[in-house]
């Protein structure tokens, strides 16, 4: 009865920690070495996918989670939106901007209501969130009344729903941040087939 | 080794590459879409007037056009499995001495999944004030009103398509007072 209990009680303790110490002390030299390097690559792949992103798209953020309720209902909080931000095509009317306002840390997703351009190929619009009363002249820096081409980070061109809804948990809850953060390192680190 | 733990993590990811797969499979059959069809436009009513404009809280004096339009359209047929919504807008689209090209949103409407998709307007107002950026809607006869719509998926690309069929409209050459 006593043996049996204690069997449970390690068998519990195994799932949770003991299995892991038990793992790396089997470990020799050269398989912490491949842990760590392999911890690494994932680490440069992540950075080079999103850099290689960053080239493709022109965007200097490809992807962005809405994080405001602005534009319901087309996106919800937690979406995430696929941007490209190539200098040739124009913007027009209609189409969804994430621009940046001076002052404001966070990008602003919202649709191009009015525009104006000039011979020179100059343009400035006004943007208003689909959800809003109101357009966004009053979100704007003080004092200003048009967006012009070099506020804008990118242009909308694909959706996915609730993915970016980690990205929320984690701005919402920076502890939670990083528990995740923790565990993926140790599962990578520890991990082996 | 098949404790709880890594079953748990295979269901998930398994569920998860599952989800992905049938995503990307509904945003590719419906990627190819064209989403057009025909729309008729009108106007009841079309004035010009010069006033200073309270919309940028300036005190610079604008042309003001009000108008009152007529809109016609079924659009049943831009709604599949995934479409979650469409945003309806309607551009005036002209060219002033100032500028190369205007485009100004007059009204735009939201029909969701489900909602009724034949428009019948008759002598709808504005739902926008239709300043021009200086004076050039004064005897501006080539301003001309299209309805688009920005197609919101379930999860895809959102593509934005003019309706076929335009308006043009001839702006009186004096100001109403």
């Amino acid at each position: 009865m006593h043996a049996e209990a204690d069997a449970k009680k390690g068998s519990i303790m195994g799932l949770l920690s003991l299995d892991f110490l038990n793992d790396v002390r089997r470990m020799n030299k050269r398989q912490l070495y491949y842990q760590v390097l392999n911890f690494g690559m994932i680490v440069s792949s992540a950075l080079m996918i999103w850099k290689g992103l960053m080239v493709v798209t022109g965007s200097e953020s490809p992807i962005v989670v809405v994080l405001s309720g602005s534009m319901e209902p087309a996106f919800f909080r937690g979406d995430l939106l696929f941007l490209t931000n190539y200098q040739e095509e124009p913007v027009r009317v209609g189409e969804i901007v994430v621009f940046k306002i001076e002052g404001r840390e966070i990008p602003i997703v919202h649709r191009v209501i009015k525009l104006h351009q000039k011979e020179t190929g100059e343009i400035k619009f006004l943007t208003k969130g689909d959800n809003n009363s109101v357009d966004d002249r009053g979100l704007y820096a003080p004092g200003q009344l048009w967006l012009q081409r070099k506020d804008v980070v990118g242009r909308a061109r694909g959706f996915v729903p609730y993915v970016g809804m980690v990205t929320i948990l984690m701005n919402d809850y920076p502890k939670f941040k990083y528990l995740i953060l923790a565990c993926l390192g140790l599962f990578v680190l520890i991990h082996r087939e | 080794m098949n404790t709880f733990l890594s079953r748990l993590n295979t269901i998930f990811a398994f569920t998860l590459s599952v989800m992905a797969a049938l995503t990307f499979g509904c945003f590719l059959s419906t990627a190819f879409k064209e989403n057009k069809t025909a729309v008729d436009i009108g106007t009841t009513k079309a004035v010009v007037k010069n006033v200073p404009n309270f919309a940028a809280s300036t005190r610079d004096r604008n042309d003001l056009g009000q108008i009152a339009f007529d809109l016609h359209t079924e659009l049943s047929s831009l709604f599949n499995w995934n479409t979650k919504q469409l945003f309806l807008y309607l551009t005036a689209e002209y060219e002033t001495k100032s500028n190369k090209l205007n485009q100004v949103v007059l009204w735009d409407k939201i029909i969701r999944r489900g909602e009724t998709t034949k428009l019948d307007f008759k002598s709808m107002n504005t739902k926008y004030y239709f300043f021009d950026d200086g004076n050039g809607l004064k005897g501006n006869q080539n301003v001309t009103l299209t309805l688009s719509w920005n197609v919101i998926p379930n999860a895809g690309t959102l593509p934005r398509i003019q309706g076929e069929g335009s308006y043009i409209i001839q702006f009186p050459d004096e100001y109403k007072q």
